[in-house]
């Protein structure tokens, strides 16, 4: 190769792949935007014990219903009010950002797990075995996703716990039809066959070699259907099948004051805030994500 | 003469190609009974038009497809898919797509070190990172590239990071299925000239697949023509390039463009297609194209015949 310039570049800083991943990401506004409030509700669910004024459970008798501290009748002492038990509202949320993010993270992490995995094998199986599991996920994919993670719970016994699970269920063959077209996609590609030749096992050409080249839409994918875990998880819980009271989950704290909507605005818009803010949030977050992590949109 | 490295015989290789729900399953025979011998420093070339079954020839030989039939004989070894995890290191292959031959998800040093790794459990990481950065230097890359992800480079550069990570297992037999036909010319010169070298040094036996006949000039010692599937001749470089006995050889050779204006423009067009590799006719699959067909050359197809330069003609020229 000959130089080209007369004095070689003196090692020049080959951009790291994090620095690069935000040059992309800082360019979509929105995205930084959701980063933010993502960051502070992980904050603020880590230090809740912490930032809660009180504890969600305790009852306050003689502050029943109170409104927040800027209406008429309410005051510093419970900044958002208190709830139909005279429990502190502000509290309770910050405390529910706990569980939400609990549900989140379990549920993205059993779903992607065990969605990865069986996409792979299935793009790897021979053929009848991959037509018997696409096949099974069509099944669970032709359910409207509520109603079946409503019969699950429903078999299962009502609980955070199963409601999880169920949403994990409901979830798997989105990221099993996903891996699955990445994997049949690039097992095309030459490097696969030049990783056979030089003589790679099948768990080798799985994992290290197709993986890493199928991650991109998968993460973008979990960053998005972490806030439609919450939002279900939410929604089982309005429908008394998730989080039991009095445990101070957002969707639970919607269910419990259904009754007070026209009585006391804020026992219910501050949850369904609460969930419409960090929903928002990180969808904004995960469209940043895809736009940062899609090789094609790059420009260098 | 020294003893081959790669005997084939017969090798043939036949997919078989599901129909509708009513017709019947068809064969396609991309491979029929091909013959060759390759030895230690010498560069054998395959050449023919897309669909001639050049590729395949490839797969079958570097252990990625299984022959339907025949024998493959490598370094004395006959060749069964059960020989195959032992006898990877023998036989390496250069892609043609520099593009998609590298993995963009690992470093140029990572690319070089897994044949170590699944081959060389016992080698430490020092040392399979000195065969790497050494196999850079060796390839004509410079030391700093070792870190670098396969994006930041050109297609001339890539394929050299290829021929590298071929070369890391010391392979006896290098298959190049068209390694310079991607690349822009003033670089393939650049990597065929890089492949002499290596194969002087390294004393390499190439299998060369190509249907670029100025490049196999320059390039080959021997070279085959194959038609659908067979071989219709097989001859040293200089006989062939001046005197091609096969009907079909002396088109595709009247083909290449020549540097010079003043030359006899003698250009062979043939007419028609190539017949489909599902339906082969029955005797010389050539003879639809062919201005000499009789009809003898119709009813079966002629065995590659003749010492040193061999045609599979009724009618052979010159």
């Amino acid at each position: 190769m000959a130089e080209l310039s007369a004095t070689p570049p003196k090692t020049e800083d080959r951009p790291s792949a994090l620095r690069e991943f935000w040059y992309y990401f800082s360019e979509n506004r929105g995205a930084v935007f959701g980063l933010w409030v993502f960051s502070a509700f992980v904050l603020c669910a880590a230090f809740a014990p912490l930032l809660a004024p009180y504890d969600p459970t305790e009852q306050f008798r003689n502050h029943i219903l109170q409104p927040p501290a800027w209406q008429e009748g309410g005051s510093w002492a419970f900044p958002l009010g208190t709830d139909p038990l005279g429990r502190d509202m502000l509290s309770r949320l910050i405390m529910g950002s706990r569980y939400s993010f609990f549900v989140g993270i379990v549920v993205v992490c059993v779903a992607v797990t065990g969605g990865v995995i069986v996409g792979l094998l299935s793009g790897f199986a021979p053929k009848w075995v991959d037509t018997m599991i696409m096949r099974v996920m069509d099944i669970i994919l032709s359910f409207p996703s509520l109603l079946l993670a409503l019969v699950l719970v429903a078999i299962l016994g009502p609980s955070l716990t199963n409601a999880m699970i169920a949403i994990a269920i409901v979830f798997q063959p989105h990221y099993v039809r996903l891996t699955r077209a990445s994997v049949l996609a690039e097992r095309q590609k030459d490097y696969v066959t030049s990783a056979r030749v030089a003589g790679a096992g099948k768990a080798r050409l799985m994992f290290k070699t197709v993986l890493p080249n199928c991650l991109a839409p998968i993460i973008v994918q979990a960053a998005l259907s972490f806030s439609t875990a919450i939002l279900d998880a939410a929604a089982l819980g309005f429908l008394g099948m998730g989080a039991q009271p009095p445990t101070p989950e957002w969707g639970t704290m919607l269910a419990e004051a259904r009754e007070f909507i026209l009585r006391a605005w804020w026992v219910v818009t501050f949850p369904g805030l609460a969930i419409l803010v960090t929903v928002l949030a990180i969808n904004l977050m995960g469209d940043g994500l895809r736009d940062a992590l899609d090789p094609k949109l790059k420009r260098s | 003469m020294t003893a081959p490295i790669v005997q084939a015989s017969e090798l043939a290789r036949f997919y078989t190609v599901k129909g509708g729900l009513l017709s019947k399953p068809a064969t396609v025979k991309a491979l029929s009974g091909v013959d060759f011998e390759l030895r230690p420093g010498k560069t054998l070339a395959i050449v023919g038009e897309s669909g001639c079954g050049k590729s395949t020839l490839a797969r079958v030989v570097t252990m990625i497809e299984e022959p339907t039939s025949g024998n493959l004989v490598i370094d004395g070894v006959d060749i069964t898919p059960s020989k195959w995890a032992q006898m990877r290191e023998t036989v390496q292959i250069v892609f043609q797509d520099p593009y998609g031959s590298l993995n963009p998800r690992q470093r140029i040093g990572q690319i070089l070190q897994e044949p170590l790794i699944i081959n060389r459990r016992d080698m430490s990481a020092a040392d399979r990172e000195a065969r790497a950065r050494e196999m850079i230097e060796l390839v004509g890359l410079r030391p700093e590239h070792y870190d670098r992800y396969p994006h930041m480079f050109s297609g001339g550069q890539r394929q050299r990071i290829a021929i590298a990570r071929a070369l890391m297992l010391n392979p006896k037999v290098l298959v190049l299925d068209e390694p310079v036909s991607a690349l822009d010319v003033s670089i393939q010169s650049q990597i065929l000239n890089l492949l002499v070298e290596l194969q002087e040094r390294l004393n390499l036996a190439y299998l060369f697949i190509s249907h670029d006949l100025s490049v196999v000039k320059h390039f080959a010692d021997d070279v085959i023509v194959m038609y659908l599937g067979r071989a219709v001749e097989k001859a040293p470089k200089e006989k062939l390039f001046a005197a091609p006995r096969h009907p079909y050889s002396k088109a595709l050779l009247s083909t290449t463009p020549r540097a010079d204006p003043e030359a006899q423009k003698d250009r062979i067009k043939l007419e028609g297609e190539l017949p489909s590799p599902m339906n082969i006719p029955k005797g010389c699959a050539f003879a639809q194209r062919c201005w000499l067909a009789t009809e003898k050359c119709r009813a079966a197809p002629p065995e590659l015949s003749g010492a040193d330069h061999k045609v599979a003609c009724l009618h052979p020229l010159g």
